[in-house]
Protein backbone atom coordinates (compact mmCIF):
# COMPACT_ATOMS: atom_id res chain seq x y z
CA UNK A 1 0.00 0.00 0.00
CA UNK A 2 2.61 2.52 1.11
CA UNK A 3 5.06 1.48 -1.57
CA UNK A 4 2.44 1.83 -4.26
CA UNK A 5 1.59 5.27 -2.85
CA UNK A 6 5.28 6.12 -2.80
CA UNK A 7 5.62 5.10 -6.42
CA UNK A 8 2.51 7.02 -7.46
CA UNK A 9 3.75 10.06 -5.58
CA UNK A 10 7.07 9.80 -7.41
CA UNK A 11 5.51 9.50 -10.85
CA UNK A 12 2.95 12.22 -10.13
CA UNK A 13 5.46 14.76 -8.85
CA UNK A 14 7.89 13.84 -11.62
CA UNK A 15 5.20 14.30 -14.25
CA UNK A 16 3.78 17.57 -12.96
CA UNK A 17 7.26 18.76 -11.93
CA UNK A 18 8.49 18.32 -15.50
CA UNK A 19 5.47 20.26 -16.73
CA UNK A 20 6.19 23.13 -14.32
CA UNK A 21 9.90 23.08 -15.19
CA UNK A 22 9.14 23.23 -18.92
CA UNK A 23 6.79 26.16 -18.32
CA UNK A 24 9.38 28.04 -16.26
CA UNK A 25 12.15 27.48 -18.81
CA UNK A 26 10.06 28.08 -21.93
CA UNK A 27 8.03 31.09 -20.80
CA UNK A 28 10.91 33.63 -20.66
CA UNK A 29 11.83 32.62 -24.22
CA UNK A 30 8.61 34.02 -25.67
CA UNK A 31 7.20 37.51 -25.50
CA UNK A 32 5.90 40.42 -27.48
CA UNK A 33 9.37 41.35 -28.72
CA UNK A 34 12.09 39.33 -30.34
CA UNK A 35 15.29 39.10 -28.30
CA UNK A 36 18.59 37.43 -29.03
CA UNK A 37 19.30 34.81 -26.35
CA UNK A 38 23.00 34.77 -27.22
CA UNK A 39 23.12 38.47 -26.47
CA UNK A 40 20.95 38.14 -23.39
CA UNK A 41 23.38 35.68 -21.82
CA UNK A 42 26.53 37.26 -23.21
CA UNK A 43 28.92 38.38 -20.51
CA UNK A 44 30.89 40.64 -22.78
CA UNK A 45 28.16 43.29 -22.77
CA UNK A 46 27.58 44.99 -19.39
CA UNK A 47 24.05 44.37 -18.06
CA UNK A 48 23.23 48.06 -18.06
CA UNK A 49 23.88 48.30 -21.80
CA UNK A 50 22.20 45.08 -22.78
CA UNK A 51 18.51 45.49 -23.63
CA UNK A 52 18.11 41.81 -24.52
CA UNK A 53 19.41 40.77 -21.11
CA UNK A 54 17.18 43.35 -19.41
CA UNK A 55 14.09 42.14 -21.26
CA UNK A 56 14.96 38.58 -20.24
CA UNK A 57 15.97 39.20 -16.63
CA UNK A 58 13.85 42.22 -15.67
CA UNK A 59 10.69 41.83 -17.74
CA UNK A 60 10.23 38.11 -18.41
CA UNK A 61 11.95 36.08 -15.70
CA UNK A 62 10.42 37.86 -12.68
CA UNK A 63 7.05 37.66 -14.39
CA UNK A 64 7.45 33.93 -14.96
CA UNK A 65 8.57 33.34 -11.38
CA UNK A 66 5.70 35.46 -10.08
CA UNK A 67 3.34 33.30 -12.18
CA UNK A 68 4.89 30.14 -10.74
CA UNK A 69 4.64 31.33 -7.14
CA UNK A 70 1.13 32.78 -7.43
CA UNK A 71 -0.19 29.83 -9.46
CA UNK A 72 1.16 27.14 -7.17
CA UNK A 73 0.13 28.88 -3.95
CA UNK A 74 -3.42 29.64 -5.08
CA UNK A 75 -3.88 26.11 -6.44
CA UNK A 76 -2.56 24.49 -3.23
CA UNK A 77 -4.63 26.85 -1.07
CA UNK A 78 -7.67 25.93 -3.16
CA UNK A 79 -7.10 22.24 -2.42
CA UNK A 80 -6.74 22.92 1.31
CA UNK A 81 -9.86 25.11 1.53
CA UNK A 82 -11.94 22.61 -0.43
CA UNK A 83 -10.93 19.87 2.01
CA UNK A 84 -11.26 22.03 5.12
CA UNK A 85 -14.70 23.34 4.18
CA UNK A 86 -15.72 20.01 2.61
CA UNK A 87 -17.06 22.02 -0.28
CA UNK A 88 -15.99 21.62 -3.91
CA UNK A 89 -16.93 25.26 -4.60
CA UNK A 90 -14.48 26.65 -2.08
CA UNK A 91 -11.67 28.82 -3.44
CA UNK A 92 -8.78 30.58 -1.74
CA UNK A 93 -10.98 33.68 -1.77
CA UNK A 94 -14.12 32.15 -0.22
CA UNK A 95 -13.19 33.14 3.32
CA UNK A 96 -12.64 36.81 2.62
CA UNK A 97 -8.85 36.78 2.22
CA UNK A 98 -8.95 38.42 -1.19
CA UNK A 99 -11.61 40.95 -0.20
CA UNK A 100 -9.47 41.94 2.80
CA UNK A 101 -6.43 42.18 0.53
CA UNK A 102 -8.36 44.27 -1.99
CA UNK A 103 -9.55 46.62 0.75
CA UNK A 104 -5.96 47.05 1.98
CA UNK A 105 -4.64 47.77 -1.51
CA UNK A 106 -7.49 50.14 -2.17
CA UNK A 107 -6.86 52.13 1.01
CA UNK A 108 -3.19 52.42 0.05
CA UNK A 109 -4.05 53.61 -3.45
CA UNK A 110 -6.87 55.96 -2.50
CA UNK A 111 -5.10 57.67 0.37
CA UNK A 112 -1.82 57.77 -1.54
CA UNK A 113 0.29 55.88 0.99
CA UNK A 114 3.78 56.00 -0.36
CA UNK A 115 6.33 53.70 1.20
CA UNK A 116 8.24 50.60 0.21
CA UNK A 117 9.09 47.63 2.43
CA UNK A 118 11.83 45.30 1.20
CA UNK A 119 11.15 46.00 -2.44
CA UNK A 120 7.39 45.83 -2.03
CA UNK A 121 5.37 48.96 -2.74
CA UNK A 122 2.63 50.29 -0.48
CA UNK A 123 -0.31 48.60 -2.22
CA UNK A 124 0.99 45.00 -1.93
CA UNK A 125 2.07 45.53 1.68
CA UNK A 126 -1.33 46.96 2.54
CA UNK A 127 -3.02 44.08 0.73
CA UNK A 128 -1.07 41.60 2.85
CA UNK A 129 -2.11 43.42 6.04
CA UNK A 130 -5.70 43.53 4.79
CA UNK A 131 -5.76 39.79 4.18
CA UNK A 132 -4.30 39.14 7.65
CA UNK A 133 -7.01 41.30 9.19
CA UNK A 134 -9.74 39.49 7.25
CA UNK A 135 -8.39 36.09 8.27
CA UNK A 136 -8.21 37.20 11.91
CA UNK A 137 -11.81 38.40 11.94
CA UNK A 138 -13.15 35.28 10.20
CA UNK A 139 -11.22 33.04 12.59
CA UNK A 140 -12.47 34.92 15.64
CA UNK A 141 -16.06 34.68 14.40
CA UNK A 142 -15.78 30.98 13.64
CA UNK A 143 -14.30 30.25 17.05
CA UNK A 144 -16.62 32.41 19.07
CA UNK A 145 -19.18 29.71 19.79
CA UNK A 146 -17.21 26.58 20.48
CA UNK A 147 -13.81 25.03 20.68
CA UNK A 148 -12.51 24.09 17.25
CA UNK A 149 -13.87 25.36 13.98
CA UNK A 150 -17.31 24.68 12.64
CA UNK A 151 -16.94 24.54 8.87
CA UNK A 152 -20.43 25.93 8.43
CA UNK A 153 -19.77 28.89 10.69
CA UNK A 154 -16.42 29.38 8.99
CA UNK A 155 -18.09 29.42 5.60
CA UNK A 156 -20.82 31.80 6.74
CA UNK A 157 -18.32 34.09 8.44
CA UNK A 158 -16.18 34.08 5.30
CA UNK A 159 -19.04 34.85 2.95
CA UNK A 160 -20.33 37.57 5.29
CA UNK A 161 -16.89 39.16 5.52
CA UNK A 162 -16.60 39.02 1.74
CA UNK A 163 -19.84 40.95 1.42
CA UNK A 164 -18.89 43.38 4.18
CA UNK A 165 -15.44 44.08 2.73
CA UNK A 166 -16.90 44.51 -0.75
CA UNK A 167 -19.20 47.17 0.66
CA UNK A 168 -16.24 48.87 2.36
CA UNK A 169 -14.31 48.71 -0.93
CA UNK A 170 -17.07 50.56 -2.73
CA UNK A 171 -17.22 53.05 0.12
CA UNK A 172 -13.48 53.75 -0.11
CA UNK A 173 -13.78 53.90 -3.90
CA UNK A 174 -16.07 56.88 -3.36
CA UNK A 175 -13.08 58.93 -2.17
CA UNK A 176 -10.84 57.96 -5.10
CA UNK A 177 -10.26 60.21 -8.09
CA UNK A 178 -10.13 59.07 -11.73
CA UNK A 179 -6.55 57.90 -11.93
CA UNK A 180 -6.83 56.17 -8.55
CA UNK A 181 -9.97 54.41 -9.75
CA UNK A 182 -7.97 53.29 -12.77
CA UNK A 183 -5.19 52.00 -10.54
CA UNK A 184 -7.67 50.19 -8.28
CA UNK A 185 -9.27 48.49 -11.27
CA UNK A 186 -5.85 47.51 -12.55
CA UNK A 187 -4.98 45.99 -9.16
CA UNK A 188 -8.26 44.06 -9.00
CA UNK A 189 -7.61 42.54 -12.44
CA UNK A 190 -4.42 40.96 -11.16
CA UNK A 191 -1.03 41.66 -12.68
CA UNK A 192 2.08 39.51 -12.84
CA UNK A 193 4.29 42.19 -14.41
CA UNK A 194 6.30 42.74 -11.22
CA UNK A 195 9.41 44.02 -13.07
CA UNK A 196 11.68 43.17 -10.13
CA UNK A 197 12.34 40.23 -7.82
CA UNK A 198 11.52 42.28 -4.68
CA UNK A 199 7.85 41.33 -4.31
CA UNK A 200 8.60 37.64 -4.90
CA UNK A 201 11.48 37.58 -2.41
CA UNK A 202 9.38 39.38 0.22
CA UNK A 203 6.60 36.81 -0.15
CA UNK A 204 9.02 33.87 -0.07
CA UNK A 205 9.32 33.42 3.74
CA UNK A 206 5.53 33.34 4.07
CA UNK A 207 5.34 30.83 1.24
CA UNK A 208 8.04 28.66 2.83
CA UNK A 209 6.03 28.46 6.07
CA UNK A 210 2.85 27.55 4.16
CA UNK A 211 4.62 24.88 2.12
CA UNK A 212 6.09 23.31 5.26
CA UNK A 213 2.62 23.14 6.82
CA UNK A 214 1.09 21.83 3.57
CA UNK A 215 3.61 18.97 3.58
CA UNK A 216 2.38 17.90 7.03
CA UNK A 217 -1.25 18.56 6.14
CA UNK A 218 -1.79 16.10 3.28
CA UNK A 219 -2.82 13.11 5.43
CA UNK A 220 -4.91 15.13 7.93
CA UNK A 221 -6.77 16.63 4.96
CA UNK A 222 -7.75 13.13 3.79
CA UNK A 223 -9.25 12.52 7.23
CA UNK A 224 -10.83 15.98 7.49
CA UNK A 225 -12.64 15.53 4.22
CA UNK A 226 -14.46 12.57 5.82
CA UNK A 227 -15.98 14.95 8.37
CA UNK A 228 -14.63 16.02 11.76
CA UNK A 229 -16.24 13.20 13.74
CA UNK A 230 -14.87 10.40 11.58
CA UNK A 231 -11.53 12.17 11.54
CA UNK A 232 -11.48 12.37 15.34
CA UNK A 233 -12.30 8.66 15.71
CA UNK A 234 -9.30 7.92 13.51
CA UNK A 235 -7.05 9.70 15.99
CA UNK A 236 -6.75 13.12 14.35
CA UNK A 237 -6.51 16.21 16.55
CA UNK A 238 -9.24 17.89 14.51
CA UNK A 239 -9.08 21.47 15.88
CA UNK A 240 -5.33 21.52 15.43
CA UNK A 241 -5.50 20.23 11.86
CA UNK A 242 -8.26 22.72 11.03
CA UNK A 243 -6.27 25.60 12.46
CA UNK A 244 -3.16 24.53 10.55
CA UNK A 245 -5.13 24.19 7.32
CA UNK A 246 -6.93 27.50 7.75
CA UNK A 247 -3.87 29.58 8.61
CA UNK A 248 -1.41 28.00 6.16
CA UNK A 249 -3.81 28.28 3.23
CA UNK A 250 -4.71 31.85 4.20
CA UNK A 251 -1.04 32.77 4.49
CA UNK A 252 -0.31 31.27 1.07
CA UNK A 253 -3.26 33.14 -0.43
CA UNK A 254 -2.28 36.45 1.18
CA UNK A 255 1.29 36.07 -0.07
CA UNK A 256 0.15 35.18 -3.59
CA UNK A 257 -2.29 38.09 -3.75
CA UNK A 258 0.39 40.52 -2.55
CA UNK A 259 2.53 39.45 -5.52
CA UNK A 260 -0.03 39.19 -8.33
CA UNK A 261 -3.32 40.59 -7.14
CA UNK A 262 -6.51 38.52 -6.85
CA UNK A 263 -6.23 36.00 -9.70
CA UNK A 264 -9.23 33.94 -8.67
CA UNK A 265 -9.82 31.18 -11.15
CA UNK A 266 -6.59 29.23 -10.51
CA UNK A 267 -7.71 28.18 -7.02
CA UNK A 268 -10.83 26.42 -8.23
CA UNK A 269 -9.91 25.22 -11.72
CA UNK A 270 -6.57 23.60 -10.97
CA UNK A 271 -7.52 21.43 -7.95
CA UNK A 272 -10.49 19.95 -9.80
CA UNK A 273 -8.48 19.30 -12.98
CA UNK A 274 -5.78 17.61 -10.92
CA UNK A 275 -8.32 15.47 -9.01
CA UNK A 276 -9.64 14.24 -12.36
CA UNK A 277 -6.11 13.14 -13.24
CA UNK A 278 -4.74 11.70 -9.97
CA UNK A 279 -7.80 10.88 -7.85
CA UNK A 280 -8.87 12.29 -4.48
CA UNK A 281 -5.86 11.41 -2.25
CA UNK A 282 -4.51 14.71 -0.88
CA UNK A 283 -1.01 13.27 -0.62
CA UNK A 284 -1.03 13.35 -4.43
CA UNK A 285 -3.48 16.17 -5.11
CA UNK A 286 -1.66 18.75 -2.99
CA UNK A 287 1.83 18.55 -4.56
CA UNK A 288 0.39 17.93 -8.02
CA UNK A 289 -1.89 20.97 -7.76
CA UNK A 290 0.95 23.19 -6.60
CA UNK A 291 3.08 22.15 -9.58
CA UNK A 292 0.25 22.17 -12.10
CA UNK A 293 -0.97 25.54 -10.79
CA UNK A 294 2.45 27.02 -11.50
CA UNK A 295 2.55 25.63 -15.04
CA UNK A 296 -1.07 26.60 -15.69
CA UNK A 297 -0.78 30.24 -14.63
CA UNK A 298 2.52 30.67 -16.50
CA UNK A 299 0.86 29.29 -19.63
CA UNK A 300 -2.13 31.62 -19.21
CA UNK A 301 0.21 34.57 -18.76
CA UNK A 302 2.21 33.67 -21.88
CA UNK A 303 -1.01 33.72 -23.88
CA UNK A 304 -2.04 37.02 -22.28
CA UNK A 305 1.22 38.81 -22.91
CA UNK A 306 1.72 37.61 -26.47
CA UNK A 307 -1.84 37.94 -27.77
CA UNK A 308 -2.53 41.28 -26.09
CA UNK A 309 0.98 42.51 -26.80
CA UNK A 310 0.51 45.57 -29.01
CA UNK A 311 -2.26 46.93 -26.83
CA UNK A 312 -0.58 46.37 -23.53
CA UNK B 1 -45.18 71.31 -42.26
CA UNK B 2 -45.09 75.07 -42.26
CA UNK B 3 -46.34 75.21 -38.70
CA UNK B 4 -43.67 72.76 -37.63
CA UNK B 5 -40.95 74.87 -39.24
CA UNK B 6 -42.32 77.95 -37.54
CA UNK B 7 -42.39 76.27 -34.14
CA UNK B 8 -38.85 75.00 -34.67
CA UNK B 9 -37.63 78.44 -35.62
CA UNK B 10 -39.35 79.91 -32.58
CA UNK B 11 -37.81 77.34 -30.25
CA UNK B 12 -34.39 77.97 -31.75
CA UNK B 13 -34.57 81.71 -31.37
CA UNK B 14 -35.85 81.29 -27.83
CA UNK B 15 -33.04 78.96 -26.80
CA UNK B 16 -30.45 81.02 -28.60
CA UNK B 17 -31.73 84.22 -27.13
CA UNK B 18 -31.35 83.19 -23.50
CA UNK B 19 -27.83 83.31 -22.12
CA UNK B 20 -27.36 80.78 -19.33
CA UNK B 21 -26.80 82.46 -15.98
CA UNK B 22 -26.61 79.38 -13.78
CA UNK B 23 -24.10 77.01 -15.33
CA UNK B 24 -23.08 73.82 -13.55
CA UNK B 25 -19.76 72.45 -14.83
CA UNK B 26 -18.71 68.90 -14.00
CA UNK B 27 -15.51 69.23 -16.04
CA UNK B 28 -12.58 71.18 -14.54
CA UNK B 29 -11.15 71.98 -18.00
CA UNK B 30 -14.44 73.57 -19.08
CA UNK B 31 -14.74 75.46 -15.79
CA UNK B 32 -11.33 76.97 -16.51
CA UNK B 33 -12.47 77.92 -20.01
CA UNK B 34 -15.61 79.62 -18.70
CA UNK B 35 -13.60 81.68 -16.24
CA UNK B 36 -11.03 82.55 -18.89
CA UNK B 37 -13.68 83.98 -21.21
CA UNK B 38 -15.27 86.01 -18.44
CA UNK B 39 -18.23 83.71 -17.86
CA UNK B 40 -17.12 82.99 -14.29
CA UNK B 41 -20.02 84.92 -12.70
CA UNK B 42 -22.44 82.71 -14.70
CA UNK B 43 -21.21 79.55 -12.96
CA UNK B 44 -23.47 78.20 -10.20
CA UNK B 45 -21.52 75.09 -9.20
CA UNK B 46 -18.46 73.04 -10.14
CA UNK B 47 -17.19 69.46 -9.80
CA UNK B 48 -15.48 68.06 -6.71
CA UNK B 49 -12.12 68.11 -8.53
CA UNK B 50 -12.07 71.78 -9.52
CA UNK B 51 -9.17 73.78 -8.03
CA UNK B 52 -8.51 76.46 -10.64
CA UNK B 53 -8.99 79.40 -10.76
CA UNK B 54 -9.09 80.29 -7.07
CA UNK B 55 -12.66 81.63 -7.44
CA UNK B 56 -13.98 78.06 -7.67
CA UNK B 57 -13.29 77.59 -3.96
CA UNK B 58 -16.36 79.67 -3.15
CA UNK B 59 -18.67 77.66 -5.42
CA UNK B 60 -20.76 74.67 -4.36
CA UNK B 61 -19.55 71.19 -5.39
CA UNK B 62 -21.85 68.73 -7.12
CA UNK B 63 -19.77 65.55 -7.50
CA UNK B 64 -17.98 64.47 -10.65
CA UNK B 65 -17.79 61.76 -13.32
CA UNK B 66 -18.76 58.76 -11.20
CA UNK B 67 -20.76 60.41 -8.45
CA UNK B 68 -22.69 63.42 -9.75
CA UNK B 69 -25.10 64.66 -7.08
CA UNK B 70 -28.27 64.92 -9.21
CA UNK B 71 -30.40 66.25 -6.38
CA UNK B 72 -27.99 69.05 -5.66
CA UNK B 73 -27.64 69.88 -9.34
CA UNK B 74 -31.44 70.11 -9.73
CA UNK B 75 -31.78 72.16 -6.53
CA UNK B 76 -29.51 74.81 -8.02
CA UNK B 77 -31.94 75.38 -10.93
CA UNK B 78 -29.19 75.35 -13.57
CA UNK B 79 -29.87 76.57 -17.09
CA UNK B 80 -26.86 74.71 -18.54
CA UNK B 81 -25.02 71.64 -17.23
CA UNK B 82 -21.65 70.61 -18.65
CA UNK B 83 -21.45 66.80 -18.51
CA UNK B 84 -19.18 64.01 -19.71
CA UNK B 85 -20.41 62.10 -22.75
CA UNK B 86 -20.32 58.87 -20.72
CA UNK B 87 -22.67 60.17 -18.01
CA UNK B 88 -25.71 58.71 -19.74
CA UNK B 89 -27.85 58.37 -16.61
CA UNK B 90 -27.28 61.95 -15.61
CA UNK B 91 -27.94 63.14 -19.15
CA UNK B 92 -31.27 61.30 -19.21
CA UNK B 93 -32.27 62.74 -15.86
CA UNK B 94 -31.39 66.26 -16.95
CA UNK B 95 -33.26 65.77 -20.22
CA UNK B 96 -36.33 64.70 -18.25
CA UNK B 97 -35.98 67.84 -16.14
CA UNK B 98 -35.71 69.85 -19.39
CA UNK B 99 -32.33 71.24 -18.41
CA UNK B 100 -30.03 71.90 -21.38
CA UNK B 101 -26.63 70.18 -21.35
CA UNK B 102 -23.29 70.63 -23.04
CA UNK B 103 -21.78 67.20 -23.68
CA UNK B 104 -18.02 67.03 -23.35
CA UNK B 105 -15.56 64.27 -24.22
CA UNK B 106 -11.79 63.99 -23.89
CA UNK B 107 -10.13 64.09 -27.30
CA UNK B 108 -7.21 65.71 -29.11
CA UNK B 109 -5.54 69.10 -28.62
CA UNK B 110 -7.47 70.69 -31.49
CA UNK B 111 -10.71 69.60 -29.82
CA UNK B 112 -9.77 71.75 -26.84
CA UNK B 113 -10.24 74.81 -29.07
CA UNK B 114 -13.47 73.45 -30.53
CA UNK B 115 -14.79 72.96 -27.00
CA UNK B 116 -13.65 76.47 -26.09
CA UNK B 117 -15.54 78.02 -29.01
CA UNK B 118 -18.64 75.87 -28.50
CA UNK B 119 -18.94 76.54 -24.78
CA UNK B 120 -18.24 80.21 -25.50
CA UNK B 121 -21.15 80.28 -27.93
CA UNK B 122 -23.42 78.54 -25.43
CA UNK B 123 -22.42 80.94 -22.66
CA UNK B 124 -23.01 83.96 -24.89
CA UNK B 125 -19.35 84.87 -25.08
CA UNK B 126 -18.54 83.85 -28.61
CA UNK B 127 -16.05 86.67 -29.27
CA UNK B 128 -14.08 86.21 -26.05
CA UNK B 129 -13.92 82.45 -26.60
CA UNK B 130 -12.70 82.85 -30.16
CA UNK B 131 -10.07 85.33 -28.99
CA UNK B 132 -8.92 82.99 -26.21
CA UNK B 133 -8.71 80.04 -28.61
CA UNK B 134 -6.65 82.11 -31.05
CA UNK B 135 -4.26 83.29 -28.33
CA UNK B 136 -3.67 79.81 -26.94
CA UNK B 137 -3.32 78.32 -30.43
CA UNK B 138 -0.78 80.93 -31.47
CA UNK B 139 1.21 80.42 -28.25
CA UNK B 140 1.38 76.70 -29.00
CA UNK B 141 2.34 77.42 -32.62
CA UNK B 142 5.15 79.68 -31.41
CA UNK B 143 6.44 76.89 -29.16
CA UNK B 144 6.17 74.44 -32.04
CA UNK B 145 8.35 76.70 -34.21
CA UNK B 146 10.79 77.27 -31.37
CA UNK B 147 11.57 73.55 -31.02
CA UNK B 148 11.15 72.74 -34.71
CA UNK B 149 14.87 72.55 -35.42
CA UNK B 150 15.63 70.40 -32.38
CA UNK B 151 16.01 66.62 -32.74
CA UNK B 152 12.80 64.89 -31.60
CA UNK B 153 13.59 62.42 -28.80
CA UNK B 154 11.64 59.17 -28.67
CA UNK B 155 9.53 59.79 -25.58
CA UNK B 156 7.62 57.52 -23.23
CA UNK B 157 4.75 59.52 -21.75
CA UNK B 158 3.63 58.03 -18.44
CA UNK B 159 0.51 59.43 -16.84
CA UNK B 160 -0.06 56.83 -14.18
CA UNK B 161 1.66 54.03 -12.30
CA UNK B 162 1.86 52.57 -8.82
CA UNK B 163 3.77 54.66 -6.30
CA UNK B 164 7.46 53.80 -5.96
CA UNK B 165 7.20 50.84 -8.33
CA UNK B 166 7.22 50.15 -12.05
CA UNK B 167 3.86 48.44 -11.94
CA UNK B 168 0.50 49.28 -13.46
CA UNK B 169 2.11 51.73 -15.88
CA UNK B 170 -0.30 53.64 -18.09
CA UNK B 171 1.32 55.48 -20.98
CA UNK B 172 -0.15 57.77 -23.60
CA UNK B 173 -0.93 56.15 -26.93
CA UNK B 174 -0.98 57.97 -30.25
CA UNK B 175 -4.28 59.81 -29.76
CA UNK B 176 -5.47 62.36 -27.22
CA UNK B 177 -4.44 65.81 -26.09
CA UNK B 178 -1.45 64.63 -24.03
CA UNK B 179 0.06 62.92 -27.08
CA UNK B 180 -0.63 66.08 -29.11
CA UNK B 181 0.88 68.36 -26.45
CA UNK B 182 4.11 66.33 -26.36
CA UNK B 183 4.23 66.34 -30.17
CA UNK B 184 3.86 70.15 -30.14
CA UNK B 185 6.65 70.34 -27.56
CA UNK B 186 8.97 68.46 -29.91
CA UNK B 187 8.72 64.90 -28.59
CA UNK B 188 8.15 61.69 -30.55
CA UNK B 189 5.79 59.42 -28.59
CA UNK B 190 7.11 55.82 -28.55
CA UNK B 191 3.51 54.61 -28.63
CA UNK B 192 2.33 56.95 -31.39
CA UNK B 193 1.45 53.87 -33.47
CA UNK B 194 -1.06 52.64 -30.89
CA UNK B 195 -4.33 54.32 -31.78
CA UNK B 196 -5.81 54.66 -28.31
CA UNK B 197 -5.46 57.21 -25.52
CA UNK B 198 -4.01 54.88 -22.87
CA UNK B 199 -1.57 52.00 -23.28
CA UNK B 200 -0.93 49.55 -20.45
CA UNK B 201 2.84 49.39 -20.72
CA UNK B 202 4.61 46.31 -19.39
CA UNK B 203 8.30 46.32 -18.52
CA UNK B 204 9.01 44.30 -21.67
CA UNK B 205 7.14 46.73 -23.90
CA UNK B 206 9.05 49.70 -22.46
CA UNK B 207 12.43 47.95 -22.73
CA UNK B 208 11.65 47.03 -26.34
CA UNK B 209 10.63 50.59 -27.35
CA UNK B 210 13.87 52.05 -25.94
CA UNK B 211 12.67 55.61 -25.15
CA UNK B 212 15.29 58.37 -25.12
CA UNK B 213 13.18 60.41 -22.74
CA UNK B 214 10.74 59.32 -20.05
CA UNK B 215 8.21 62.01 -19.28
CA UNK B 216 5.92 61.51 -16.31
CA UNK B 217 3.00 63.88 -16.17
CA UNK B 218 0.72 64.12 -13.17
CA UNK B 219 -1.65 66.62 -11.63
CA UNK B 220 -0.80 66.38 -7.94
CA UNK B 221 2.17 68.38 -6.67
CA UNK B 222 5.17 66.48 -5.33
CA UNK B 223 7.92 67.62 -2.97
CA UNK B 224 11.57 67.48 -4.04
CA UNK B 225 12.52 64.41 -2.00
CA UNK B 226 9.55 62.38 -3.24
CA UNK B 227 10.33 63.43 -6.81
CA UNK B 228 13.91 62.16 -6.55
CA UNK B 229 12.64 58.85 -5.14
CA UNK B 230 10.00 58.42 -7.84
CA UNK B 231 12.47 59.18 -10.64
CA UNK B 232 14.98 56.76 -9.07
CA UNK B 233 12.51 53.90 -9.55
CA UNK B 234 13.32 53.93 -13.26
CA UNK B 235 16.98 53.01 -12.59
CA UNK B 236 15.95 49.32 -12.63
CA UNK B 237 15.60 49.60 -16.42
CA UNK B 238 19.19 50.76 -16.79
CA UNK B 239 19.50 49.75 -20.43
CA UNK B 240 17.00 52.42 -21.50
CA UNK B 241 18.67 55.35 -23.24
CA UNK B 242 16.50 57.70 -21.16
CA UNK B 243 17.83 56.27 -17.91
CA UNK B 244 21.43 56.11 -19.12
CA UNK B 245 21.43 59.77 -20.13
CA UNK B 246 19.40 60.84 -17.06
CA UNK B 247 16.52 62.11 -19.15
CA UNK B 248 13.70 60.99 -16.89
CA UNK B 249 11.48 63.98 -16.13
CA UNK B 250 8.58 64.15 -13.73
CA UNK B 251 6.33 67.16 -14.18
CA UNK B 252 3.78 67.39 -11.38
CA UNK B 253 1.68 70.24 -12.68
CA UNK B 254 -2.01 70.42 -13.51
CA UNK B 255 -1.31 72.46 -16.61
CA UNK B 256 0.18 69.43 -18.40
CA UNK B 257 -2.84 67.20 -17.80
CA UNK B 258 -5.88 69.51 -17.88
CA UNK B 259 -7.10 70.20 -21.42
CA UNK B 260 -8.17 73.74 -20.62
CA UNK B 261 -6.99 77.26 -21.51
CA UNK B 262 -3.65 76.65 -19.79
CA UNK B 263 -2.57 73.95 -22.28
CA UNK B 264 -0.08 76.33 -23.88
CA UNK B 265 1.66 76.71 -20.51
CA UNK B 266 1.62 72.92 -20.24
CA UNK B 267 3.20 72.55 -23.67
CA UNK B 268 5.87 75.06 -22.62
CA UNK B 269 6.66 73.10 -19.43
CA UNK B 270 7.08 69.95 -21.52
CA UNK B 271 9.09 71.71 -24.22
CA UNK B 272 11.45 73.16 -21.60
CA UNK B 273 12.04 69.67 -20.20
CA UNK B 274 12.58 68.10 -23.62
CA UNK B 275 14.61 70.93 -25.18
CA UNK B 276 16.28 73.12 -22.54
CA UNK B 277 18.71 74.39 -25.24
CA UNK B 278 15.87 76.02 -27.16
CA UNK B 279 14.99 78.22 -24.17
CA UNK B 280 18.42 79.64 -23.41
Amino acid sequence: MTTSLGRRLMTTTAGFGTLAAIAIVASPLVGSTHISLARAFSRSVPFGENPDAQIFFIARLPRTLAGAVVGSMLAAAGVVFQALLRNPLATPFTLGVSAGAALGAMLAITFGWSFAVLGMAAAPVASLLGSIAAVGIVYALARARRHGLSTNVLLLAGVTMNAFFSALILFVQYFADFSQTYRILHWLMGDLDVSSYGPILTALPLIAISVAVFAWLARPLNLLSLGSESAATRGLDVPRAQRAAFFSASLATGAAVSVGGPIGFIGIVVPHLVRLMVGPDHRLVLPASALFGAAFLIACDVVARTILAPKR
Amino acid sequence: MRVLALVLALVMTLTRGTTPKRIVSLIPAVTEMLFAIGAGPQIAAVSSFDTFPADVKKLPRVGALIDPDVEKILSLHPDLVVVFSTQTNLREQLARAKIPTYVYSHAGLSDVFTTMREIGARAGRERAADELARTVESRIDALRTRVATQPKPRTLIVFDREKLALRGIYASGGVGFIHDMVAAAGGDNVFSGVKQQAVQATAELILARRPEVILELRADPLDAAARVKEIGVWNTLSSLPAVRSSRVYLIADQRTVVPGPRVAEGVELIARALHPEAFK
